[in-house]
């Protein structure tokens, strides 16, 4: 059975951290993985979207609407969008960040209120988090990512956490591994 | 080893395994990442060349001498590369040759969805159509034996899904291949009437056997299951058909696209009951198809525009899809923006300001487009920006010339602004050119051009001087405005519009995303000094906002450029 997890945030956010550190972790774990990635435009500041599946045999690099195990969000706006592509008893992570996008901005468009409340009203399974604060707190701003990787490696009993960090090693640069190992433990403890 | 690779750096490895020794690229999404990939490979001489044809033709060079070789570019670069693409075909090849072009069906990032397969049918070139990073690199590898076997370039074409995923492939140990003799054949090489008309029927000839090759090659393959319906498919749609039907149907994987194989498809067409052509784009393989005789479903239920997916296949099959949640809630768009700090921000204001009529280009600065700036009137192609200008006001004279002004990236300008610059100087129309240097690539993400200094490895190069080019062609009025400055590009803007002959305004900055780039702190804003006027507001920045009726810097955005600052009449913004 292919599992589907799916990244998405603001061009620029470090979404490609991320989906190497998947990559890497389910390669070793091995499966067979496809990750999609956008390059090019979207990445000025425009809605990102990854894509990681996983199993026995993967075929297609895409995740469609309603076939997402877990979406992974930078940020609530992006995580509302990508909404419709998950799985009914599917769960989507998200970091409690907003960025208004340029409509917003410039008054074409209202940024929506309460998006945490609706999509739960809606039947998500959300799991929001102060990620921003909890990667400041390992040390730096930019590792958001990590603190989200934190709270997926909960969702995935099949997955032990040693591998988890074992890839963290991997695509790390050394300098950077304690802080992101800090990032990682505080994401999974969630608070 | 096993390990994952994205598409792009499949066909890279693809090239190294395969012993090729020379590759000459243009930047383009979703292509780019080939040639990154493989000028990691020391053993292959890698460049970005300044336009696709200047690239196709040094791979031609290079095949000819006897090396192995390699141009890569996106479907659009195809079209700038055609002129070679077509006469190549005819003089053939010494050692391998291999055209890399990546298709963007869904426009990810291009200004059309063309379809490079007419390319190859065309210019009777043999193309290959990998559908993973495995077969990225296993055809690529194939490629360089078909192209010597048959002594033809060969297209390898990706597109956006099969470029840019990755997928797991197994590697293997460089070919290291002497170079092949260069034998001097003006009836081969030297395409002048009477030559290109022995070679001609060589080419058809070819094809002829490229197709008896397409019956029973590596590249195609048919995998049977139920037989109700036969499904023909290539590329990524073979990977969205088997995600729905998985070993169920009976599938026939065409890899090589062109010629496409006759026996091999009426064999499998006689084996099912109901025909389905599955292809992004136009309708190749259907057409192949009903020529044959067949009777297929195609383009009467698969659409033309936009990219494939699982569902939309399983949908348009009679497959049941999940329908995932919906919010009531309209979710605004989040369209691409200039980055904070964006170099062209402080020009694309000006000419908004000065009511100016915008011939536009292709690369960052196209987004000087979209609101708040709507900056620019008209974008085509690579280079159009200068030639259309010229044009423009040749056409409405000098009303337009006193307003009307073409805006061209530096890596744009090299790859086809120049023989614009040429025109509007030798045919005389009095017309106003910016030139956006950010002294980068910077769209596709950072590549190196004639006027950066450096080569594709970060080594010191040649450089073009930009000013010294343009006053080389004659024109007299020449200057340089840093677009930080407003006040600086507003003068300079109505200065040149109101000279009496043409003009050339170098807007110079390098991208804010440039490493070597220093960053300043974030700007704030003094909330006792701002009335919420929104003139900040104007430029159109990521990093400000109106919060609770004052303008609010995101101080995780700002770089500090202060163009803002520059707009503000109440002086509210400063530094911390």
């Amino acid at each position: 059975m292919t599992k589907n997890i799916m990244i998405v945030g603001v061009g620029g956010q470090g979404s490609l951290l991320a989906s190497k550190l998947l990559g890497r972790l389910l390669l070793d774990c091995g499966y067979d993985v496809k990750v999609s990635e956008v390059h090019g435009m979207s990445q000025r500041g425009g809605s990102v979207v990854t894509y990681v599946r996983f199993g026995e045999k993967v075929y297609s690099p895409i995740i469609d609407k309603g076939e997402a195990d877990v979406i992974i969000s930078f940020e609530k706006l992006e995580a509302a969008r990508y909404m419709e592509y998950l799985k009914k008893d599917g769960r989507i992570i998200v970091s409690d960040q907003e960025i208004d996008p340029m409509p917003v901005i410039t008054g074409a468009a209202t940024y929506p209120e309460n998006l945490i409340e609706k999509m739960k009203a809606a039947g998500a399974n959300v799991d929001d988090m102060d990620a921003l604060s909890l990667a400041l707190e390992a040390g730096s701003a930019k590792a958001v990512n990590i603190v989200l990787m934190g709270r997926v490696s909960t969702y995935f009993d099949e997955i032990p956490e040693e591998a988890w960090l074992k890839a963290l090693e991997a695509c790390v640069p050394p300098k950077f591994l304690e802080l992101n190992k800090k990032a990682f433990a505080l994401g999974r403890a969630g608070k | 080893m096993k390990q994952l690779m994205l598409g792009n750096a499949a066909v890279a490895r693809g090239l190294y395994e395969a012993g090729c020794g020379v590759a000459s690229s243009y930047p383009g999404t979703p292509s780019t990442e080939i040639t990154e990939e493989a000028a990691k490979y020391d053993e292959i001489y890698c460049e970005w060349a300044p336009n696709e044809k200047v690239a196709l033709e040094v791979a031609f060079g290079a095949a000819v001498a006897g090396k192995r070789s390699f141009c890569g570019m996106k479907h659009v670069g195809l079209n700038v590369a055609a002129d070679p693409l077509f006469t190549i075909s005819y003089t053939g090849i010494n050692a391998g040759m291999i055209i890399g072009v990546a298709d963007d069906a869904g426009m990810h990032s291009s200004q059309n969805e063309q379809d490079s397969r007419h390319y190859a049918i065309a210019s009777k070139v043999p193309m290959v159509e990998p559908s993973d990073s495995a077969e990225a690199l296993e055809f690529t590898k194939l490629a360089y034996e078909m192209s010597e076997k048959y002594d033809t370039p060969v297209l390898l074409k990706m597109c956006t899904r099969v470029a840019h995923s990755q997928s797991i492939v197994e590697t293997s140990d460089r070919v290291d291949l002497p170079i092949k003799e260069y034998t001097k054949d003006i009836g081969k090489y030297v395409m002048m009437p009477a030559n290109a008309k022995r070679r001609h029927p060589v080419v058809e000839q070819r094809t002829k056997d490229l197709i008896a090759y397409a019956e029973n090659c590596p590249f195609n393959r048919v995998e049977m299951g139920d037989t109700k319906v036969g499904i023909i498919t290539s590329s990524t749609s073979y990977q969205y058909v088997k995600e729905v039907f998985g070993e169920k149907a009976s599938v026939l994987k065409l890899g090589l696209i062109n010629p496409l194989p006759e026996k091999l498809i009426l064999d499998f067409a006689a084996k099912v009951d109901k025909l389905v052509i599955i292809e992004e784009l136009d309708a190749i393989i259907e057409n192949h198809c009903k020529a044959l005789g067949l009777d297929v479903t195609g383009k009467d239920v698969f659409p033309l525009c936009d990219e494939f997916s699982q569902n939309l296949i399983a949908e348009k099959m009679g497959v049941e899809v999940s329908e995932g949640l919906k919010l009531e809630d309209n979710i605004p768009v989040r369209p691409p923006v200039m980055c904070a700090g964006c170099p062209h921000r402080g020009m694309f204001y000006t000419l908004q300001k000065n009511n100016c009529t915008v011939m536009g280009d292709i690369g960052c600065y196209t987004l000087g487009a979209v609101a708040p700036l709507l900056a620019i009137d008209v974008t085509a192609c690579m280079g159009a920006s200068i030639s259309s200008i010229h044009g423009f006001n040749k056409a409405r004279g000098s009303e337009s010339e006193s307003k009307t002004v073409a805006v061209i990236g530096d890596s744009t300008f090299m790859h086809s602004g120049m023989t614009g610059l040429a025109n509007i100087a030798y045919n005389m129309s009095n017309s106003t050119v910016v030139i956006l240097d950010n002294s980068i690539t910077g769209m596709t993400g950072h590549q190196q051009n004639p006027t950066t200094g450096y080569n594709i490895k970060g080594d010191p190069a040649g450089k073009i001087d930009l000013e010294a080019l343009c006053k080389a062609m004659g024109f007299n009025r020449v200057r340089v405005v840093d677009p930080y400055d407003l006040e600086a590009c507003d003068v300079a803007i109505k200065e040149e519009l109101a000279a009496n002959e043409p003009s050339v305004i170098i807007s110079r900055r390098p991208c804010a995303l440039l490493k070597y780039v220093e960053v300043k702190p974030p700007l704030v804003v003094d909330c006792d000094k701002c009335v919420g006027c929104k003139m900040c507001m104007k430029i159109g920045c990521p990093a400000i906002s109106i919060k609770n009726g004052k303008a609010c810097i995101d101080k995780t955005l700002c770089v500090g450029c202060g163009v803002c600052k520059q707009l503000c009449k109440l002086n509210a913004i400063k530094e911390a």
